[in-house]
């Protein structure tokens, strides 16, 4: 399992580069969107792969059942899936503002900064 | 798009969609859900409003300013944050009470709901503000 | 007086969400704008005072002890930084007001500001590198949209090749703490010094040291890492650029800086031989940029680059002197960078052109000495000339590496100053010399240099020469937070207690295998009332 998942975050974030390397905007953004899945899919494997129950102490107990899955992970994931959700869309805004300016999706002709 | 379909849908779904994301809000403390979850929901809703109808409408549906949602959720988040400093204690410290409400019984009231309602507004306004934005354009 | 150690996050966040509210009134925001910028000086102030009379101050969010909850801790360093921000920060309220056309400010420009300084500060305090990357983010979100307000295509370009690069650099800050609490099974800083230092797994500690330099090195704009800055930072209002150009990429070198002290040793085989050189190659770079470069803001934005190299040097040097080197630089590289770029805004609304090959309207130098003045003094002090703050900074610098010996290095440094020279001197001949004396149409020129956008230029310019003046006690502070720096247990015992009190757990060491309940951050999070 430790190895599939490994492979599947290194095949993801090929892909993201891949796609970030092209030249068209929306692909750029789907280049950032798998960048985020990556690096996501990392934290949570690298917080330990484990058969376990979540960490949800019930009513009345006061510790969650043995075995339970590592929280922070996920609280980790969860905040950056937040915070790349505010960016993407952000992304998609300003890349949609940008088409307009510039009339074109090819990112070679994004020239005008640098002169 | 002016499609019958969907605009009947909307109407029926947008008050579940609301109402649902009001609930996942609530029990965000000890249970899946959360101020962030509710926001992004209660969103959905109406940006399926804007998809159904149009997006000026949608607007004026909303009756308030996305502004002001945004700075009130602000606000509710600060402050559930700072009473506890008022208090002497550590930024962010969980202050509770118990409140009889007549005819529910006590309901156990905290500064994390407050966050949670805090963070919800917050949501709703900012991703409402991006997507009313982009079906404009 | 731990309640000090978020006032700097809380007072931004509280003005911004105030004057979202007041979004009706532009005039509201504006006052709360200057009011409340004030304020944080005040406050970040109070801060410094208090780091420097009785040590580190921390604070636990809601009571959560120090492994398990998040933590702010506040060392000399930290304190000062936010003192900087904060200056930088009020310095640009009040050169926003005239600098900033009304249908950006009406764009909610004071909020986004605001958010930008509570970002930025909260990035200098914390003491949790998960809430480092919470506060990376949101100072980028708020700088991607003051990048982009206003919709020029200039602007909107340059946004992207910066929103792209900073994600980039977001995604591998977030890969390396993902690896990070894997195999350490903690974020609190301290935590993680003290099992960094108990560790014999050299090979992870290297991994790990090497993505957070490359994350950090692309949000800083070290050396083969820098070209979205050029690229970006001419585009936006000169407030903005100004803001920008004294906090953002400071925050990134900020953070290699407590990286590189308090979690990762800087070995002597890989790590400092690698940083020389990339301390090195980004002076160099920066400055034979700034050198070819014709636009007033762009060869500003060189300099940016130029400086990083600079402070980089004092942490690849290692000692502590290098490193109080370091900290005067980055003090004196905010204050005069920020300055350059408002008075670029001023000399651009005199010239009426920012281009330097160009013949503006009207020669600066004749049209508005005060501003001409300002500039020298800023331009100066960044060449290094004495008795201004830039002279000591380097000369602190050059004299650490010296004592160590690394010839080459300090050659390039010194060579990248005299080109530093060479460039500000070229601005200074292109802009401000030539050109007429006098406009054709005088009556256009009215408000040229609003007294709200001047002011700032001079408090800023009188900053530079008030380090160089009391250059002295100013390095005596650097020293001493250079010290504290150094002083990893002393940080970790800050916040977590004597080494004794609490045993840390052995860290698992093996990667992923653990299955993740080794007992820590897991914690049911359940208050009971």
């Amino acid at each position: 399992m430790q190895i599939l998942i490994a492979i599947i975050i290194g095949a993801i974030f090929a892909c993201a580069l891949y796609m970030m390397l092209r030249r068209s905007i929306v692909k750029l953004i789907m280049g950032l969107a798998l960048l985020g899945h990556a690096a996501n899919l990392l934290i949570f494997s690298a917080g330990g792969l484990a058969r376990a129950r979540p960490a949800l102490v019930a009513p009345g107990a006061s510790s969650p059942p043995i075995p339970y899955a590592d929280p922070v992970p996920q609280a980790l994931i969860l905040t950056a899936i937040v915070i790349s959700f505010g960016v993407l869309a952000f992304m998609m805004v300003l890349v949609s503002r940008a088409h307009d300016a510039v009339g074109t999706d090819d990112i070679d002709e994004f020239t005008s900064t640098d002169r | 798009m002016n499609s019958i379909i969907l605009q009947t849908a909307t109407r029926f779904l947008m008050p579940l969609i609301l109402v649902f994301s009001v609930v996942m809000m609530l029990q965000g403390h000890n249970k899946p859900g959360g101020g962030f979850v509710g926001g992004l929901l209660a969103a959905a809703a109406f940006a399926l409003h804007a998809l159904a109808f149009n997006p000026a409408e949608t607007r004026a549906s909303i009756r308030f300013d996305l502004r002001s949602i945004i700075a009130t959720g602000l606000l509710c988040a600060l402050s559930a944050g700072v009473l506890s400093l008022a208090q002497g204690m550590p930024l962010f410290t969980g202050l509770w009470m118990d409140v009889a409400v007549p005819g529910v019984g006590h309901v156990h009231l905290g500064t994390p709901m407050l966050f949670d309602l805090g963070v919800y507004l917050v949501v709703l306004g900012i991703t409402l503000l991006m997507v009313i934005s982009l079906v404009e354009d | 007086m731990s309640t000090l150690a978020v006032l700097p996050v809380i007072v931004p966040l509280a003005a911004g969400a105030i004057s979202v509210a007041l979004w009706k009134s532009l005039r509201a925001q504006r006052v709360i704008a200057v009011v409340a910028t004030l304020l944080l000086v005040v406050v970040s102030l109070m801060l410094v005072r208090e780091v420097s009379a009785n040590g580190i101050v921390v604070m636990h969010m809601g009571g959560w002890p120090a492994p398990l909850g998040i933590t702010f801790v506040v060392d000399l360093f930290g304190s000062m930084m936010a003192l900087l921000a904060s200056i930088i920060g009020a310095a640009t309220a009040l050169y926003s007001l005239k600098g900033i056309d009304r249908r950006r400010q009406s764009f909610l420009y004071f909020p986004l500001l605001h958010v930008l300084l509570m970002g930025v500060c909260g990035a200098f305090l914390t003491g949790d590198i998960f809430n480092l990357y919470v506060w990376f983010e949101v100072l980028l979100m708020s700088s991607f949209v003051l990048l982009a307000l206003g919709n020029e295509r200039a602007q909107l370009e340059g946004a992207i090749k910066y929103v792209t690069l900073n994600l980039m650099s977001s995604a591998l800050f977030l890969t390396a703490i993902g690896i990070l609490y894997g195999t350490f099974g903690t974020l609190d800083m301290a935590d993680l010094s003290r099992r960094l230092a108990a560790t014999d797994d050299r090979g992870v500690v290297t991994t790990l040291s090497m993505l957070f330099l490359v994350a950090f090195g692309i949000k800083s704009a070290l050396f083969p890492l820098f070209f979205w800055l050029p690229a970006s930072y001419h585009t936006p209002p000169f407030a903005v650029s100004g803001i920008f150009a004294g906090l953002l990429t400071k925050v990134g070198i900020y953070a290699i800086i407590r990286v590189f002290t308090l979690l990762f040793p800087i070995d002597q085989d890989f790590t400092r031989p690698l940083m020389l050189f990339l301390a090195a190659m980004t002076m160099l770079s920066g400055v034979l940029g700034a050198v070819s470069q014709q636009g007033f803001r762009r060869v500003l934005s060189f300099l940016i680059v130029s400086g990083i190299g600079f402070i980089l040097l004092g942490l690849a040097l290692g000692t502590r002197l290098a490193l109080a080197g370091a900290v005067f630089y980055i003090v004196h590289d905010i204050i005069v960078k920020a300055n350059l770029f408002f008075t670029a805004g001023l000399v651009e609304r005199i010239r009426g052109t920012s281009a330097l090959g160009e013949t503006g309207l009207v020669s600066v130098y004749a049209r508005a000495p005060m501003v001409t003045i300002l500039f020298f003094v800023a331009a100066m002090s960044l060449a290094g000339i004495p008795p201004l703050s830039g002279f000591f900074a380097k000369l602190t610098l050059i004299r650490a590496g010296l004592e160590v010996e690394q010839w080459a290095v300090i050659g390039v440094a010194l060579v990248a100053s005299i080109l530093t020279l060479y460039a500000t001197t070229r601005i200074w001949s292109e802009a401000f010399w030539k050109g007429p004396e006098r406009t054709q149409d005088e009556p256009e020129e009215i408000e040229a240099a609003p007294k709200t956008m001047v002011l700032p230029v001079a408090a800023l310019a009188l900053l530079t020469i008030l380090i160089g003046l009391f250059a002295g006690p100013m390095f005596a502070l650097a020293d001493r937070a250079a010290g504290q720096l150094m002083d990893k247990q002393g940080y970790a015992r800050a916040v977590l207690g004597e080494p004794g009190a609490a045993p840390a757990p052995k860290a698992t060491g093996h990667g992923a295998s653990g299955d993740g309940d080794s007992g820590h951050g897991a914690a049911g999070h359940e208050e009971s009332p």
